[in-house]
């Protein structure tokens, strides 16, 4: 199953809470794999163990059962090479626009000289030229998301983590970021594995879909979205799209508490 | 805004109630060394910096306060830190914190006297005893308050312990802290004003003592006065050290901060 050019494998991963009523099964069973340069979106309810399946793969959470391997090397804590979005921008309010993007570069100290250009480049290329001496909260919610993906992509990760990055903006900011998303993905092709609870959202970005079922956290089924790109929102008006999106939601219909 | 922000008659009501003072104290024949008016008062600091003597004292007390203020707040620092940090010195220093907490400071003005003399040190010592407990206390708040989500970025950057509080502990904190100093600057004055009293060679806290066995009331009004123009200066200083500090804080208009002013006198 793991081919060399997968960057991510994960193999029979399994997940326990101790609480003081016993333990809590989280996640079980999970594999999957994410190959080289693909964008993997991975969709379910709240609470069906999506972002505790994201921090085991950031190495925020150790796994209790199974394995995660990062270009075959198993997960056991944090990695250098990893780049993280959360829900929220999660932005240093005391540094400007540039040293939160290069927060990174300070952390595991990668030379500011070498990563300030580049950290330019990023910038320009999300569509913040100009903005870099600005303090996060001189920028709106979506702007402030655009410095928190630049920030995740500074070091050069060999993976992205996103936790439904968009999670917390208004519908119509949303749908600007994941063209904007798909945009700079189509650029620089990094590895993405996005979480989220929208179905839409899910299948507009990626190269597969993988359905996430809850108690305990599981992989029903996986659909791969062979929609060409570049993809226009319209996209999503497009018989093909709606056939995907059905399928998906055919797995939560009865259990609810998933947007479309 | 005219309405609520009028700087003439700010001053003219200031001006009024001193008038009315002054005309109370004389139409009700008040003595002097009961309630002097204004003009009295005025006249005793106009003396009273003419000689010299205010200043003379006013350097000592405010020696005492700075170095009090200092002492007691690196002291508190470091301690608050490395109570945030590590959970073994919580569990062993914090029963003498609770119980040197709820005990009134300033109780121990008279000891401190006894154990470092008439001098600077036993008001340094007081000063600093009193300016402690605020600073310790919002520091370790301030330590602790930083974002989870924050945490979650830095070690996922396989940022080190250090590089977690140099980076991100320590700025989030800092709002906590500067609220805690201006507490402070106030309290170390109260300090060095009470080790005055208890026994002192010099000091504006033992002129006001002087004034008040040789019934000089007006004289110690005058000192009051200077007292409480010193404690708002050095309130003023700090206020603007955090304004330049602290410009990323939204909160920081408010100084809404203060995580508590429990420690107090």
């Amino acid at each position: 199953m793991a081919r060399a050019a997968d960057v991510i494998s994960v193999k029979g991963l399994r997940k326990e809470y101790g609480t003081p009523r016993g333990t809590v099964l989280a996640l079980d069973r999970i594999d999957f794999t994410v190959g080289e340069g693909e964008f993997v979106a991975i969709v379910g309810p709240s609470g069906c163990g999506k972002s505790t399946l994201l921090k085991i793969l950031a190495g925020l959470l150790p796994a209790t059962g199974g394995e995660v391997r990062l270009r075959s090397v198993s997960i056991t804590g944090p990695r250098r090479d990893i780049g993280v979005v959360f829900q929220s921008p999660v932005l240093f309010p005391w540094r400007t626009v540039l040293d939160n993007v290069l927060l990174p570069v300070d952390v595991q100290r990668l030379g500011r000289e070498d990563n300030r250009s580049r950290a330019l480049d990023l910038l320009a290329l999300v569509g913040l030229h100009g903005f870099e001496h600005r303090y996060p909260w001189e920028l709106s919610g979506g702007m402030q998301q655009r410095v928190a993906i630049t920030r995740g992509l500074i070091h050069n990760p060999a993976m992205l983590l996103m936790d439904e990055p968009f999670g917390a903006l208004d519908a119509m900011t949303r749908e600007g970021l994941n063209l904007e998303l798909q945009r700079i993905w189509l650029e620089r092709r990094e590895t993405v594995v996005f979480i989220t609870h929208s179905i839409t959202e899910a299948v507009f970005l990626a190269d597969r879909v993988l359905i996430m079922t809850p108690r305990p956290g599981h992989i029903a089924e996986e659909v791969p979205v062979a929609i060409p790109r570049p993809r226009a929102l319209d996209v999503m008006a497009a018989p093909e799209f709606g056939g995907i999106v059905r399928r998906i939601r055919a797995h939560f219909s009865s259990k609810g508490g998933i947007e479309a | 805004m005219t309405g609520l922000r009028n700087p003439a008659l700010r001053v003219a009501l200031l001006v009024a109630s001193l008038a009315v003072w002054e005309a109370a104290v004389r139409a009700l024949r008040i003595p002097a060394f009961i309630l002097p008016p204004p003009s009295q008062v005025g006249a005793a600091l106009y003396r009273g910096a003419v000689s010299g003597i205010y200043l003379e004292h006013l350097w000592i007390t405010l020696a005492e306060t700075l170095l009090g203020f200092a002492l007691g707040s690196a002291v508190a620092f470091v301690v608050g830190t490395a109570l945030a940090v590590s959970r073994r010195t919580e569990y062993f220093l914090y029963p003498f914190i609770v119980m040197f907490q709820s005990m009134p400071k300033v109780a121990l003005a008279p000891l401190v006297v006894i154990w470092f003399g008439l001098g600077l040190t036993s008001k340094v010592i007081s000063a600093a005893l009193i300016a402690f407990f605020p600073l310790l206390v919002n520091t370790v708040v301030g330590l602790r308050s930083a974002d989870e989500d924050r945490v979650d970025l830095m070690r996922s950057l396989a940022a080190s312990e250090l590089q977690i509080f140099r980076m991100l502990r320590l700025p989030s904190a800092l709002p906590f802290i500067m609220a805690g100093l201006e507490v402070a600057m106030v309290f170390s004055l109260v300090g060095a004003i009470v080790a005055e009293f208890v026994g002192a060679e010099a000091g504006l806290g033992m002129l006001i003592q002087s004034r008040n066995f040789s019934m000089d009331v007006a004289g110690e009004f005058a000192i009051l006065f200077i007292l409480a123009v010193m404690g708002l200066l050095l309130n003023t200083a700090l206020v603007s050290v955090r304004r330049r500090v602290l410009f990323w804080d939204p909160s920081q208009k408010s100084a809404a901060n203060a995580a508590s002013l429990k420690g107090g006198l």
